[in-house]
């Protein structure tokens, strides 16, 4: 599950090791009431942010059908733990490894499709698979809550490294978000400015391969 | 009466070519003799004009004399009686409109040097007392306790004043290091970050404890701070949220607040990227928009990365820009282009969503502003691009609202700045103070040092009463 320079570190801590600095929780807490039926979708990782967001809509009343998604088997965890907080629970893999084959979006839009009343969406992954988490439920008219990551600097609103444009108005995903309104949300600016440091990141990636090959 | 000497010494810098691609120290400091020499030139008025133009009021005077006579140790103490951050302020502060204005021989267009002198004490005394082992008179504790929010220039000046008192004082910092605009928004070749550290580390000697990574509104709030034992805070969280001009194309990539370009280079070290982790993106053609200090840094910034070329797009003409003039200069030597009259109507991308162009209006200048300055009308027609791959928008910038927000009781103005009395601070929330950028809007190091020191007074009457 580690991406580039700084998830590989952080994999190769154990317990008892420490980190020089964490700040947080930064920005505004999921909104959570009594919607009626929610449906959580989580991709990947998602699914340790979703479990919590499941278990206070289910507590508030909501009647709560979660769908957890993986590329394959050996990338899902706490199966366990999002089951014991929803109604329902559907497991999909990209490969077919376990569960459901294919991707999280297909269920989604079976659920919609089956005339139960969905009240709200909360679907929280990779860009791309919130991205198309939206674009099915739109059509439904069915609000859905996405989580957005865009590469941020010091996550209090002081530089603008985070903005993210929704309903045509600039935001700052640190203080204004990370939640937003999946449907209002411009995905193509998003991944656009996700990508501004490829180039570094693969530079930073490299060298620290090198280095951590010659560390004993 | 012996004549008056009306040569100013003048500052040794580094060579405008060599230093356009450097990031050491612009300005080297004066050596002992062109100190002594600037402060013979000092007639000792009695009036002593140049104390009144002192935000922090030092005894001007009294310290030129010290360096005269070549007694160092004496001009350390009389400077840091009132100033703890002198090496900053002599790097930093606005002279030109502040003591060196007032200095009698300003009429004469040869006002004392005053900041190169302060900021010669500083460093002499760096380099030869140590900055902890200072003389310190050691205070009776009081047994109060205030926090103090921020580690900017504010809030250091705010926490030394109280601990030099016998306060217990621990200050609340946001960022994973303190220092604030000090250490992320000025460039280490105007006010290189050991000296900022230094005198971080004076504050701390004092006694004063500082809290990183705490985000006062977020992860604690005021009123948790004063129900766990804090008899009274103090707010100086400057004015950090960036203003954009909001015109099509504004999100593109390459186009950085001041605040996140400044912060990438001089708080995370990109330019010393891969070998500090933090990246930043250098364009050919950099394009500045804005006439402030934040945007002279940002130019020159961007040139010391190794942009070809850099201008500096600002929409009233010279006189009007509001960075020091010796900024401004030594931007031109070192070769920052000036587009003036020239103001962003949108911002032009690629396929790829990177920026490739600004499209400007030509301005020109009508009837005085509330600013007192002539308004700049955009000519209508006179739209022209300009060809550029990197933008930083360096308008200025606003108070972050997530301490107001969260705060009950702490009233604010339109523009978001805190409501604090204008001489002691006091904000309307009982036990509350509010000094620096955070009440006045952006302004200046010195001045929020003032703020601090006022409020500082009037914590210190406010613990002795209760
Ligand atoms: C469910 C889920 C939720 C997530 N939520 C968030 C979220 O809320 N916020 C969020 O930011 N990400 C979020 N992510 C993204 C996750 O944090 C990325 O996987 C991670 O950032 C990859 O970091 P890396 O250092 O390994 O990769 P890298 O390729 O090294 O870096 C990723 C980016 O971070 C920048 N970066 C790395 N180090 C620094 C540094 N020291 N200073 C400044 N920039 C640096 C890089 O320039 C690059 O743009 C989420 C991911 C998932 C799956
Ligand atoms: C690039 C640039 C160049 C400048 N050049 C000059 C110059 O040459 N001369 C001059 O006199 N002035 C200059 N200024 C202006 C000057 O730096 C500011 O006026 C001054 O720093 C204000 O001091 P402050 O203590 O009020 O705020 P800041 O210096 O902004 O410090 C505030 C601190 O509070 C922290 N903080 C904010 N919110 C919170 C929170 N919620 N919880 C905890 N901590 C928080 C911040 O991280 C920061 O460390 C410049 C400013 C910039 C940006
Ligand atoms: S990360 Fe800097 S403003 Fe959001």
């Amino acid at each position: 599950m580690e991406a580039g320079t700084t998830t590989h570190r952080l994999a190769l801590l154990e317990a008892g090791d420490s980190i020089a600095d964490v700040i947080g929780p930064l920005g505004l807490p999921t909104h959570i009431e009594n919607f009626g039926t929610v449906v959580c979708v989580a991709g990947g990782f998602a699914v340790a942010t979703i479990v919590p967001i499941a278990e206070a809509l289910k507590m508030k009343g909501n009647k709560v059908i979660s769908i957890m998604g993986a590329r394959s088997k050996n990338l899902l965890f706490w199966e366990d733990e999002l089951g014991s907080v929803s109604d329902q629970l559907i497991v999909t893999t990209d490969d077919g490894s376990y569960g459901r084959k294919g991707v999280v979006t297909e269920p989604l839009k079976e659920l919609l499709e089956s005339g139960e009343k969905i009240d709200r969406v909360i679907a929280i992954g990779p860009s791309i698979m919130m991205k198309f988490c939206a674009k099915t439920t739109e059509p439904f008219g069915v609000k859905t809550i996405v989580s957005l990551n865009p590469i941020m600097v010091d996550g209090t609103g002081m530089c603008g490294c985070c903005r993210v444009s929704v309903g045509g108005a600039t935001k700052f995903t640190c203080v204004d978000g990370p939640d937003f309104d999946g449907h209002k949300v411009d995905w193509d600016l998003l991944f656009a400015r996700q990508r501004i440091y490829l180039d570094e990141e693969k530079l930073s990636f490299e060298r620290w391969q090198r280095q951590s090959d010659i560390r004993p | 009466m012996a004549k008056l000497d009306l040569n100013r010494v003048s500052m040794p810098r580094q060579d405008p070519k060599l230093r356009a691609r450097n990031f050491n120290e612009v300005a080297l400091g004066y050596s002992s003799e062109q100190a002594q020499a600037e402060a013979s030139r000092c007639i000792q008025c009695p009036k002593h004009p140049c104390i009144d133009g002192c935000p922090v009021e030092i005894d001007i005077p009294g310290f030129i004399k010290a360096v005269g006579d070549g007694d160092m140790p004496e001009a350390v103490r009389i400077l840091k009686d009132k100033n703890s951050l002198p090496g900053i302020c002599g790097r930093v502060c606005p002279q030109e409109t502040q003591c060196e204005e007032t200095c009698v021989l300003a009429k004469k267009e040869a006002p004392i040097a005053i900041g190169r002198l302060e900021r010669y004490v500083a460093d002499w005394e760096r380099a030869n007392m140590g900055l902890i082992n200072s003389p310190v008179i050691q205070p009776t504790p009081t047994g109060k306790r205030v926090a103090v929010v921020g580690s900017g220039p504010a809030g250091l000046t705010a926490a030394a004043d109280l601990a030099k008192l016998g306060h217990s004082v621990t200050i609340f910092e946001a960022l994973h290091v303190a220092g604030g605009v000090l250490m992320y928004g000025i460039p280490e070749f105007r006010l290189p970050k050991d000296i900022v550290q230094a005198e971080i580390d004076y504050v701390a000697s004092l006694g004063v404890e500082i809290e990183l990574d705490t985000v006062v509104g977020k992860t604690i709030s005021v009123d948790d701070l004063l129900n766990s034992g804090y008899q009274a805070v103090f707010l100086g969280p400057g004015a950090g949220a960036p203003m954009f001009l909001n015109i099509p194309g504004e999100n593109l990539n390459g186009i950085y607040s001041a605040n996140e370009f400044l912060t990438r280079v001089n708080l995370m070290k990109a330019y010393k990227f891969p070998e500090y982790d933090t990246p930043v993106k250098i364009g050919h053609r950099v394009g500045v928009i804005g006439g402030g200090n934040v945007a002279m840094d940002a130019a020159r910034c961007a040139l010391r990365l190794g942009a070809e070329e850099v201008y500096i797009i600002y929409r009233r003409s010279e006189v009007e820009m509001p960075a020091r003039r010796e900024e401004v200069e030594n931007a031109k030597d070192e070769g920052i282009q000036f587009k003036l009259l020239t103001t962003p109507k949108r911002f032009i991308g690629n396929d790829q969503n990177w920026v490739v162009g600004v499209e400007c209006y030509k301005m020109e200048l009508g009837e005085p502003d509330a600013s007192g300055r002539r308004r700049p009308i955009a000519i209508p027609g006179s739209e022209f691009i300009i060809k550029v791959d990197m933008v930083v928008v360096a308008l200025g910038t606003r108070p972050n609202p997530i301490i107001p927000s969260t705060t009950e009781g702490l009233e604010t103005t339109k523009w978001g700045t805190i409501v604090a009395d204008e001489v002691i601070g006091k904000t309307t929330k009982p036990a509350v103070w509010a000094g620096g950028d955070i009440v006045t809007g952006a302004a200046t190091v010195i001045s929020a040092m003032g703020a601090a020191k006022h409020a500082a007074a009037d914590i210190d009457k406010y613990l002795r009463a209760t």
